[in-house]
This record gives structure tokens, sequence and C-alpha cells, in this order.
């Protein structure tokens, strides 16, 4: 049975980081389940949590007006889901739907927030690898904008 | 291996073949799939894995378009085609029983002999998947030639999917793997949103024995390239098929040119290695 | 055409006054007989049928966007370097049609163009057009698809060059290694000699049909002062031209130029009228158009020369890929002095000046080109 602990210590976000900061993450750390068509968080909801997906398929949706719902990215196994938490004004711009029956570990962003600013060499370290992420999600977006398999004018 | 030309006996390469349009395929809003058929029994038509033909429609044109059946059976002449001009229009018009011209097949092909033993990943954007087809179809009849299989489909939205019914046929075997995914999800899909690339990092196939084919619009291929590489995928093991204007595909008429190279004769299947400073200029 | 003649293998003189037996012999054998000809203020390249017919006294003053015509009024034949026309308008023609088509009960039919059957003598091909007709050998003879029209007008061509006398103002065969004088490549070369009172042609036999063209036409055997006088004349011409260009390593510099500011410069005064696709005689490139009959029974296919420098040449699906005139001037250049080196094994261009000459916007690639490698070292890669 595999701990909270020894689950995050083997992930990839965390790798590198010292294990005194690895324990305060885990003190906000809690396993969590969702089923299929649940939604873990709606646009314009509170952002507090964040996600490490360690199984399933989420989708990031925005309601668009005469269209429904359109699905800009899926999370899947390994990924990190949501950094909404992360910046004032702390609210999520898209809702999160689970398409596949996901089991993860959230992470109270605003408990480690507080710590965030307590520490500011953890917060570097925080930073660091949304950093990353954000960084990873932007050119995938652009390259999402460009529409290249659109048909040409 | 390498198809023999259908016209080898023909004095003038630039004379068509009559083949009658046997079957006409919709298969998204403007993507449509022709099977062919030869007029004479003359033996069946060979090519090799991501070559094209030369489609001439009477009185309006001729365009180069990718063979996208199974090189396996000759006795049908199978090419997906997407409305992006006149040609291409008047040959979405076409009806069982008409008659079309084809010349070829010509270009090199995918290398799905020296794939032999080792992992291939296919990463297909958009009407990418057609030329790549026949590369699947080659794998799968040959499966126990190689090892891992897998197949990376990125388009648009989940209407531009295509082969859809064959997909999920494919996704369902037990030695291939396939991951689609789309730039958009609308409606009902609860598939992967994202970008094609996104799909590479976790497939699985392994760095030091494997070969990439990959086949999508000139960005696509860039970025995927990119992804392949930070695998640790070498240079020279991966391939692209590349398009250029055609007015000949005989190596003739200079339009496909590509630096140095005829996108008609020396591609259109390259090593990376082979077109790398290529890609990263501007206009060339 | 390149077989050594068993008859006559040392040069022979044809003297001035005998020069129409040379074209009556050749008519003779059923061949037409294209040349040079003073028309529409040009040397153009039309049948001849008399020695006349040739610009006798004409010689040609080139410069960069600049060509006249001056009426010397002496008596030589062959003064004027060239005219804008090469003969790739008969090898290739600029419209050729491929095949028809015409619809029938069950869908349609090709019925394939017969070819009127046509010799050709090139009368006064200069040495750089010599290679030019090779490198177009090599674009339509020699690759894995070749051209049965050109194999059969070019089998049948016979080729009397004429060695430059004078070389022209943006000539610059000598750095091309082309000319000026002929190597091989010909049935006949002629030098034509015009000094105080003697006019004769110092004439070299290339192939069988040479000899057996020479054999038919009153000649004397060429005495070693007349040999050297047409040598002499051939060194003096490589010593005037007008252009020079240094080729070592020039693919190599153009390959790694392609972001070069000079590409933006040229493309500031180039029109793109394609005028140096036109009179360049070793450009090729083709495009196909469709015509139908106004009830769509009948359609015709055609081949007609293109240009690089067109909007649409590197068009694919929603824009070309080299819109700018920037990036289609860098395609003309770098396809003759580094791409064509690596297609066919030669340089594509043969130094003959015409596109410095006939360019409106008086672009000179010789200088072009030493501007993108001023400044530029590099180091040289051992073999």
């Amino acid at each position: 049975m595999k701990t909270i602990e020894n689950i995050l210590a083997e992930h990839p976000f965390f790798k590198g980081l010292e294990p005194k900061y690895l324990k305060i993450v885990v003190g906000c750390a809690s396993n969590v389940v969702f089923a299929p068509e649940q939604i873990i968080y709606r646009e314009g909801d509170p952002a507090d949590r964040f996600f490490l997906i360690r199984e399933g398929k989420i989708g990031l949706e925005i309601n668009v007006p005469h269209k429904g719902p359109v699905t800009l990215q899926t999370i899947n196994e390994g990924e990190i889901l949501g950094w909404s938490w992360l910046m004032p004004p702390y609210k999520w711009r898209f809702t999160s739907r689970v398409y596949e029956r996901t089991r993860a570990i959230a992470l109270d962003g605003a408990c480690l927030r507080k710590k965030c600013d307590e520490d500011h060499a953890l917060g570097y370290e925080f930073y660091k690898r949304f950093a990353d992420i954000i960084v990873q999600r932007l050119q995938a977006t652009r390259l999402q904008l460009l529409d290249v398999y659109g048909v040409h004018s | 291996m390498k198809g023999r030309k259908m016209n080898a006996r023909r004095s003038d390469p630039m004379l068509p073949q009559p083949f009658r349009v046997a079957r006409v395929q919709r298969e998204t809003f403007d993507t449509f799939t022709l099977n062919l058929e030869g007029l004479k029994d003359n033996g069946g038509f060979k090519f090799a894995p991501g070559q094209f033909n030369m489609l001439y429609v009477f009185g309006v044109g001729e365009v180069p378009i990718s063979i996208s059946g199974d090189p396996t059976n000759g006795d049908i002449l199978v090419h997906t085609t997407r409305v992006v001009g006149t040609v291409t229009t008047a040959m979405g018009k076409l009806k069982q029983d008409d008659i079309i011209g084809v010349r070829g097949p010509y270009g090199t092909h995918w290398p799905v002999e020296d794939a032999r033993g080792k992992d291939v990943v296919i990463v297909a954007g958009g009407i990418g998947l057609a030329p790549l087809r026949p590369a699947l179809y080659y794998l799968l009849e040959h499966r126990d030639k190689y090892n891992k299989v897998v197949l990376l489909y990125g388009t648009r939205t989940k209407e531009d999917i295509l082969y859809r019914r064959e997909l999920e046929q494919w996704r369902a075997r037990f030695d291939l793997e396939v991951h689609v995914t789309v730039d958009r999800g609308t409606g009902n899909w609860r598939g992967n949103v994202g970008v094609v690339t996104a799909l590479i990092p976790k497939a699985p196939f392994d760095p030091e024995n494997a070969i990439a084919l990959v086949c999508g619009p000139e960005i696509m291929m860039r970025f995927t390239v990119l992804e392949l590489l930070k695998r640790g995928l070498p240079e020279e093991k991966i391939y692209l098929s590349m398009e250029r204007n055609m007015k000949c595909g005989i190596g003739l008429c200079g339009h496909c040119q590509f630096g140095p190279h005829f996108t008609c004769k020396d591609g259109p299947v390259f090593p990376y290695n082979r077109i790398k400073d290529l890609l990263e200029k501007r206009e060339i | 055409m390149k077989d050594l003649p068993d008859l006559s293998p040392d040069p022979v003189i044809l003297q001035r006054e005998n020069f129409q037996q040379l074209l009556d012999v050749i008519i003779a054998k059923k061949y037409k007989i294209a040349g040079p000809k003073i028309k529409d203020g040009a040397v153009i390249l039309d049948e001849i049928l008399k020695t006349e017919d040739l610009p006798i006294g004409w010689s040609d003053s080139q410069e960069s966007a600049t060509y006249r015509l001056i009426e010397r009024g002496d008596r030589a034949l062959f003064r004027y370097a060239l005219g804008p026309q090469s003969w790739k308008k008969f090898l290739y023609p600029p419209v050729q049609k491929l095949y028809e088509a015409h619809r029938t009960q069950n869908g349609w039919k090709i019925s394939s163009t017969k070819e009127p059957k046509l010799k050709f003598a090139f009368l006064g091909v200069r040495p750089c057009e010599i290679e030019a007709i090779n490198a177009l050998d090599r674009v339509f003879r020699e690759g894995e698809y070749s051209d049965p029209g050109y194999r059969k007008r070019r089998q049948n061509t016979l080729i009397i060059a004429v060695n430059c006398g004078v070389a022209g103002g943006t000539c610059f065969c000598a750095s091309m290694d082309t000319g000026p004088k002929a190597k091989s490549g010909f049935d006949l070369a002629l030098t034509e000699v015009l000094e105080n009172e003697e006019h004769y042609f110092v004439v070299e036999v290339g192939t069988k049909l040479g000899a057996e063209i020479v054999k038919e036409i009153e000649h004397t055997r060429a005495g070693q002062e007349q040999l050297d006088k047409a040598q002499s004349i051939s060194a003096a011409a490589s010593d005037q031209m007008g252009r020079e260009l240094d080729t070592s390593d020039l693919h190599v510099l153009l390959s790694r130029s392609s972001e070069h500011p000079q590409w933006k410069d040229i493309a500031s005064r180039c029109l793109t009228c394609g005028n140096c696709t036109m009179v360049c005689p070793t450009c090729f490139c083709s495009t196909v158009e469709d015509y139908t009959d106004l009830q769509g029974k009948e359609a015709v296919r055609v081949r007609r020369w293109d240009s690089c420098f067109t909007m649409d040449y590197s068009y694919i699906h929603g824009g070309s890929v080299r819109y700018s005139a920037e990036a289609r001037y860098r395609q003309w250049l770098t396809h003759k002095f580094a791409n064509w080196l690596e297609q066919f094994g030669t340089f594509g261009c043969v130094g003959c000046g015409r596109c410095i000459t006939w360019c409106p916007a008086a672009i000179d690639i010789t200088e072009e080109i030493k501007a993108i490698g001023k400044n530029q070292t590099f180091e040289k890669k051992t073999a």
C-alpha cells in the first residue's frame, strides 16, 4: 500500500524537492476519487486546490454560447490539473469534467500558498515547476491556435 | 521494394492511364476517398507505401495525390483527397464509373523494410493519415516482423477524424496502440483533446530501437520532430513526407524543388537529417 | 554525336566564298538550318537558307540592362556575341501540346500527339551554348524519366559551333569554363578569321557526320599558321570577358547565405519579371495548362515554359511557399549556382551573360554574388 508520501516522491513533478518540503506538501495532500461526468470544479469557482492525476482523464471545458461546452484540453495520468490557485484572483477559468474514472492526489492550494509566503525557497520550488507546465501548455495552445488542420482561406 | 511503374513500357511518361471509379466514399465534410480500378486486366497496380500518383481529371487538370490503400492489394487503387482547389473540386464530383487518368507511382516510400525488428511510431496530423495508412497496412500484414507499433493521430475536431471505423478496429487490437486526439473537443467527445505532439512524451517506444514516420501540416511535423528528438530518437530515424507544388511528378517541371531536392523523386518521404537545414529556413 | 571522326581528323580551311556550300550540303541532307538573323533590333534565331541571311557586318554592344546592335559594315559573318534567344526554343519549345483527349460513350480516351519530323541544324552555336545544351540534356535525357520529345529532337540535331571572336560585354564563360572555345559536343566548329584580304574559317570536325559534310565542300588542309591564328583569336576573346566570377566553393557560400541581407537588397530592385529565366539557355521549368472546347468534349494538355519568379510557381493549398520576391530571387540564384551542382553535377550557369543584359533592373548576378561573398570567410572543408 503506497503512502501519499511515496506517491508524491516518485512523481516527476516533485522530483528534487527537499524532504522537509515534501513533508509540508504531504501535510496538505489527500487522496480523491472522481466518477465519470463529475465536475471537479466549475469556471468561476474559487481556486484553492490542484491535483496530481494518478489515473483517468479530465477535460478542461469552456461554455461557448450557441455551441455548448468546448473541450480545450484533456489532462491525463501523470499530469497536473490546475494552476489558478497560484495567483490572484484565485478563480478557476475553466470547468473540469471527468471523462474517465479518476484517482488523484488533491493538494490544498490555500494551505500551500500560505506556506510559500512564509518560506520563499519553497515558493521558488513551486513556481519553477509550474512555470515549466505553463510554458508547455502555452506552446501547445499556440499550436492549437494555428489551426494547422483547418481549411485555408 | 519499389512499386513497378504502371506505364513502365510507355514511351511518354506524361500520358496518363485511364482508371474507372469503382466507389466514392465521403470521409469528412471536405475529404473523400476514390477507389479506382484499372480498365484492362494488367496484373494490378503495385506501389510502395508513401508513394503518390498524378491524377488527371478530364479537361480540368492534374494533381499529385498520395496513395492511401493497401499495398498488398493491387486490384483497387485508393486515394483519399481533400478539396482545396479546382482539380480536387472536380474530382470530388466524380461518380461511380467515371474515368480518371493515373500516372505513377512516383516518389520515395516509407522505410517499412528497414524498420524490421524495431518499434515503429506513426505520427499523423489531419489528412496526413492518408499517406501513412498504406504503411500501417504493411506493418500489420507483416506484424511479427516488428516490435511495438504505435499510431498517434491528431486532427481538428472529432468530425474531421479520417477512417474512424478503421481506427476503432485498430484500437481494439492487442498488438497495436492507437491514440487519437483533437485540437478542440466538441459535443460528446470524451477522448483526448490537445495537440498530437503532447502524445509523444508518453508514447510506448524505445528510442534506441525505433523509427518514426511522420506526416501532416509542416508546422505539426516540425513540432513533432522536436518532441521525438527530446525522447532521444536519432535524426536519421525520423521520416517526414513533404508536399510541394507539382506539375509533372517526374522531375522535369522544377516546381517541387525543396532546396536541391525534387520532392517528386528525392521525396516525398525524407529522413529528417537530410532536410533538417531546409526546414529551419523560411520560404524554401 | 560524340564519336570521333575517322575521316578527315585534322582541321580544314573553308574559304568565305565557299561558305554557301556548307549550307547547301546541310540542306540537301534534309536539315532545317536555324541560325542568327537580324530582326526586331536584335540577333535572333530563325531559318537560314543563304549566307546573306546571317548578320553580316553586325555586332552587338551589351551591358547591364543594355543591348544595342551596331552596324559595323565589315564582312564578318559572326562578329556579334549572342542574342536574347537560345537554342532551347527549338529543343524544348516554349509551348508544346502534350496530348489531346476526347470524350467517349463511357468516359474518355487519349489521342497522343504526333510530332512533325524535323531535323534541325544549329548554325552559330557558341561554346557556352553547347554547354547549355549539355545541361538540358542532363535534365531531359538522363533522369529516371526523360522527355521523349526532347530526345527525338536532340537526336536529330546537327550542331555547327562558331567559336567567339569577340567576348560580349556581359560574358563570363571563361570564369564558368564553358568557352570561348568549344571543346566538344559539336559536329563542326568554326573559327572565323577575317584579316586584311583574307577571309576564311578554320573548321574542326567533331563527329563522323561532320566529317561527311566536310568531304562534300571545297576545303583545304589547315596550315599551322592558320591554326595559330584561330587559337590567338580565342585567346583574345578569353581576355576580353566583360565579367568574371570566382566559382570556387560558390555552392557552399550560397547554402550558408540564405539569410544574407543582400537578398533583400536585390528584392528591392528585382521586378520578378522573369526575363532572366526566359533568356537563360538552361532554365527548364515548365507548367501544364488544360483547355477544353465549349462543349467539354475535347480536352488538350499543353506544356509551356514557366518561371520560378511567378507567384504561383510554388503554390500549395492556401498560399505560395515563396511569396516574397526575396525568396524567389534567392531560389533562382541558389538553384543555378548551388542546387544544380547537387542535382546534375555541374553549375546551371554557362556564363552567357544574357540575364545581365536583359534584366530591366540591371541586376548583375556576378555583382550580386560578389556582394554576398564579401566579408564571408569560412573553413574550406578538407576532403
